[in-house]
């Protein structure tokens, strides 16, 4: 199977911080009432690096976003599976770190700040799988810890999330789901060497650099 | 040359077409069109689709046309081939087709300029970009629990060569559903040229060879139910055929 055929999944707003600090907006226009469904996003395979690869900061982007986050492996078809049985179609985990150039709207699709060349930086899969159900998630910018994140605190729990994507989009075996973004994400600028590390899951670090 | 993918016999092949009825597959022989199952035409890594490019269906959905197209990314599993079949949610209350000019690229590309975009498209295609409305939400609109569901993306039946198109920018398309006329527009009205849509994708993306992008539709969108068959139609680039079918229920 060709390497760009398989997806990668981002969700939005996962983490109950962000939601609950962002939902006064949530009232108002353009969104007008909060979200049900997951609000997801693709990192499509111009995304994809690997660890020790470059970040690029675009021209005129003062900072980028850093989010670390567990990338979990499908080893199985996932369509419509339910929450109870999703763990039965998890391969391995992946730490992830998902850079996107800050935006605030969350109301059109945010093709360029998360799809921008380089903008996926993804570990090699730990197979098989730890038996842990719940997760840390630090990221280091310069050996300084700068974000501490808990899978206890996100909106929709991994199963859950399986449930809710496979209900309409089939996951297939070597999909990558993430199962969000830390609030408070660090924001990083050209120089800054940033590490992602998941413990019982492994660790990826990266350089951001100016792109030309 | 019109190009298929399609499933013949228990394999898959790549095929052209022969005379208005046929295909020669890969390895020379000659087949009925209706004795195979028609594949979505290429494999794409990138899928990327543009909304509320057309002049007229931006004034529909009450859109000003802005200064940065409206794009969006689908997984490939929202493809299927012509004559597929398409599920239509059950309960949902306005479900609609989108006939749409398909872009497939040919050569590995970043930054391209205008000028020179052409150089980089392999051909066309035929998609429709069905949209189930019920469960569009304000949170990266349209989300992809509209856009990017299992096999809600019909592509084909063709790839037709660049070469054989030397103006793609004056086409008619067109959607009938049980035959009757529901679409029409001519991909002179987008907001965003081909060129244009190159080279603002390629400002940030790198897109390869096979890589697809949706170029938008016109107006005239209504509800399909189950057991209609729509065709989205561009003229010179194929005729694509799809059946509305019944969801089961979890």
């Amino acid at each position: 199977m060709d390497e760009r055929s398989r997806s990668v999944i981002g969700v939005a707003l996962n983490f109950r911080e962000t939601l609950v600090r962002l939902s006064p907006a949530f009232a108002a226009p353009p969104y007008k009432s909060p979200p049900k469904a997951p609000i997801l996003y693709l990192k499509t395979p111009n995304t994809w690096i690997a660890p020790g690869d470059s970040i690029p900061c675009p021209p005129g982007v003062p900072r980028l976003r850093m989010a670390g986050t567990l990338g979990v492996v499908l080893s199985r078809t996932a369509c419509r599976v339910t929450a109870e049985n999703a763990f039965h179609h998890i391969g391995g985990f992946t730490v992830v770190n998902d850079v996107s150039i800050p935006h605030e709207s969350f109301y059109r699709p945010a093709l360029r700040e998360r799809c921008f060349d380089s903008f996926c930086a993804i570990s090699l899969p730990l197979f098989p799988p730890t038996h842990q159900r719940e997760f840390e998630i630090n990221v280091l910018v310069n050996n300084v810890l700068r974000s501490n994140a808990r899978t206890s605190s996100l909106v929709r729990s991994i199963p859950q999330l399986i449930q809710d994507v496979s209900e309409f989009m089939t996951l297939h075996p070597r999909d990558i789901l993430l199962i969000g973004e830390p609030d408070a994400s660090p924001l990083c600028s050209p120089g800054d060497k940033v590490r992602v590390e998941i413990p019982g899951v492994g660790a990826i670090e990266n350089r951001v650099v100016q792109a030309s | 040359m019109k190009r298929a993918r399609i499933a013949y016999a228990g394999a898959i092949h790549q095929a052209v077409e022969e005379g208005n009825s046929h295909l020669r597959l890969d390895d020379g022989r000659v087949i009925d069109q209706d004795l195979v199952i028609w594949l979505p035409p290429v494999v794409p890594g990138i899928i990327l689709a543009l909304g509320l490019n057309y002049r007229d269906h931006a004034k529909e959905l009450k859109f000003e046309a802005g200064v940065e197209p409206l794009a969006f990314p689908k997984v490939a599993t929202s493809l299927v081939g012509h004559r597929g079949q398409t599920r239509r949610p059950a309960g949902v209350t306005f479900m609609h087709y989108e006939c749409e000019l398909a872009v497939v690229i040919g050569k590995t590309v970043r930054s391209v300029v205008r000028q020179n975009a052409y150089d980089f498209v392999a051909g066309y295609t035929v998609a429709n970009d069905y949209a189930v409305r019920d469960y569009l939400e304000n949170y990266y609109r349209p989300n992809m629990r509209v856009k990017s569901r299992d096999e809600a993306t019909p592509l084909g039946p063709w790839l037709v060569d660049s070469a054989d198109i030397p103006d793609p920018m004056n086409l008619r398309l067109t959607t009938t559903v049980n035959g009757v006329l529901t679409q029409q527009g001519s991909t002179n009205d987008m907001v965003f040229d081909i060129p244009a849509i190159l080279e603002y994708v390629t400002s940030f993306m790198t897109l390869q060879p096979g890589d697809l992008i949706l170029t938008g539709t016109p107006e005239g969108v209504v509800d399909v139910k189950v057991g209609d068959e729509v065709v989205t139609e561009v003229v010179g680039i194929g005729r694509l055929v799809n059946t509305i079918v019944e969801d089961w229920t979890v």
